[in-house]
């Protein structure tokens, strides 16, 4: 598979700070992966995120250090138009992504596309589409600032979709939403997966990661601490080392190290876990 | 001592739909109780009404026998205590330190006591290194602990939380114990509104369940927990921990993983 997204030695410092938000940044995004990108609060997760979509440094402005390559063209030479049609980027606060300007959830989502100067009949055919896709067909003639936390959050997640872009980032998807909103979200990120998108997403529910990536990249104090398959990172001593969150499942596993019986493998998800636990409760049985 | 929810029903003002339709409940001084239920449910609105943020259409709510609908806003405030889910919609001084001591100052108390409970407050919810920064330059989940720092230094006899793990990382869920064993030790009433069910499991007592705008069950955290039939109805699944054990046929009812590594051992 290709690489779509290349981080080369990359450091970087937000204007007025002294200290960098993320250092020595090194790793390679391939086409069609979906990553998660974990770790503790100001450690860097948003920050990574930001770096893709340009917004560091080009928004934000401080000092970038080393090359972040996009499809294999330096950050720094794209221009932010096509930029932001390659790579969609759902924010963290979902109302600081809704624009503010529109007054439907319908010429929310469309606002992109209208940019983009999209056909009428095909926006509204692509607005009506993603909008059921994330559940907010019923609010389509609301205003988008008049939405709860978690209706803002579907929003602001397709309007972005709409934009049909490659490469999806997505910080703290499920946030604002309850376990069942947050289970949507996910299968939606399927989805996209299934469609040979690039899916990146920053998010503390490491269970539900477990079940649906294929990398994690664990970030701590601005630095990979970890990257690689699910199963190898989230089973990695050195993510609790560094205040990174692990899996009930792995939680679990080291409790069972601890007490002297420790699995045959380190489960990561929970199905893993009730495989595991049953293999061990039949081979109890048969006097083994 | 407790806050009295009878037969309550309310509807947003200039909406016709009801958000919550005759529910009732009440939380005893010292409780720690938590509510669950999907997003919509009406948990949020019951606990504004609570904190007399708004009134109710129909029914009432006593606050240690006091009316609220006799009440403002202002004059409930220092008895039930409300931390916002958003802390960006309750957030509205431009220091950290005026912010906690808002409250404070307006209801006049000694110099000496302000300084005393801002301190503590800063201390127990773990501030301390953002005190200088402009509170909407606090990053998010640590801008959650300043709201629970201004309630914290207000001291009320109940306290809300509304989903107070979200976006928080170790470190803050480590935090927030801090803050619940601080608030147990003082005697508060603690009651959350939380999607996070092993918090729930692992720091309340009672759970109520919400669903379609009114209670559907209400009782001991272990009992309801395991009411499969009712968690459905409520679109909430129980702790990961519960839901291994139930699935490999351990018949205790599991709510963490200690207690779950210990039925495997």
């Amino acid at each position: 598979m290709g690489v779509c997204i290349e981080f080369q030695d990359v450091s970087y410092a937000y204007p007025l700070t002294k200290k960098a938000a993320v250092r020595h940044l090194n790793c390679r995004l391939e086409t069609g992966k979906c990553y998660g990108v974990i770790g503790p609060n100001a450690g860097g997760k948003t920050t990574f995120c930001n770096l893709m979509r340009g917004l560091c440094p080009n928004f934000y402005g401080g000092i970038l250090k080393g090359t972040v390559l996009i499809h294999g063209k330096n950050l720094l030479e794209w221009e932010d138009e096509e930029l932001s049609v390659q790579i969609g980027y759902v924010f963290q606060d979902p109302f600081a992504q809704v624009s503010g300007i529109k007054e439907t959830v319908f010429e929310e989502i469309g606002m992109g596309l209208e940019n983009l100067g999209v056909e009428a009949e095909e926006m509204i055919a692509r607005i009506v589409e993603i909008a059921k896709m994330v559940h907010v067909d019923t609010l389509l003639q609301k205003n988008p600032l008049a939405l709860s936390g978690g209706q803002c959050q579907r929003v602001a997640f397709a309007s972005i979709l709409a934009l049909d872009s490659d490469i999806i980032v997505i910080d703290e998807p499920t946030s604002q939403l309850d376990p069942e909103a947050g289970s949507d979200v996910f299968e939606i990120i399927d989805m996209l997966k299934k469609q040979g998108k690039t899916v990146i997403i920053a998010e503390h529910k490491v269970d539900l990661l477990a079940e649906y990536c294929d990398e994690i990249i664990a970030i701590a104090g601005g630095s990979i601490v970890a990257k690689g398959p699910v199963k190898e990172v989230l089973s990695d001593p050195v993510l609790p080392e560094n205040g990174v969150r692990i899996p009930q499942a792995v939680s679990l596993a080291r409790e069972l190290w601890q007490a002297g019986k420790p699995f045959r493998e380190i489960p990561v998800t929970m199905q893993e876990a009730i495989g595991l636990i049953k293999e061990r409760r039949e081979g109890r049985a048969d006097g083994n | 001592m407790a806050i009295e929810v009878k037969n309550i029903t309310f509807s947003y003002p200039g909406s016709l739909a009801t958000a919550v339709e005759n529910v009732s409940m009440t939380i005893e001084k010292g409780e720690r109780v938590a509510i669950i239920g999907q997003n919509g449910a009406g948990k949020s609105t019951t606990v504004k009404l609570m904190n007399n943020i708004y009134k109710p259409s129909k029914g009432t709510i006593l606050v240690d026998g006091i009316d609220t609908k006799e009440r403002t806003t202002a004059q409930i405030a220092p008895h039930v205590g409300y931390v916002f889910q958003n802390p960006n919609d309750q957030i509205f001084n431009d220091d950290v330190v005026k912010e906690i001591e808002y409250v404070l100052r307006y209801r006049k108390l000694p110099e000496e006591e302000i300084r005393k409970r801002r301190e503590e407050a800063i201390d127990v919810t773990g501030i301390r290194p953002y005190v200088e920064m402009h509170p909407f330059d606090i990053p998010l989940p640590i801008r959650k602990f300043l709201t629970i720092a201004v309630v914290v230094a207000v001291s009320p006899d109940y306290v809300i939380l509304d989903e107070p793990t979200a976006g928080q990382d170790l470190w803050g869920c480590a935090q927030l114990k801090t803050v619940m064993d601080y608030l147990q030790q003082k005697g508060k009433a603690v009651l959350t509104i939380s999607h996070d069910m092993e918090y729930v499991a692992e720091n309340f007592d009672r759970v109520i369940v919400m669903a379609h705008k009114n209670v559907i069950a209400d009782g001991e955290k272990r009992d309801i927990l395991y009411r499969m039939d009712t968690l459905r109805e409520a679109h909430v699944k129980p702790p990961l921990s519960a839901q291994i054990a139930q699935a490999v046929g351990i018949r205790d009812k599991i709510l963490n993983l200690k207690e779950l590594s210990a039925a495997i051992l």
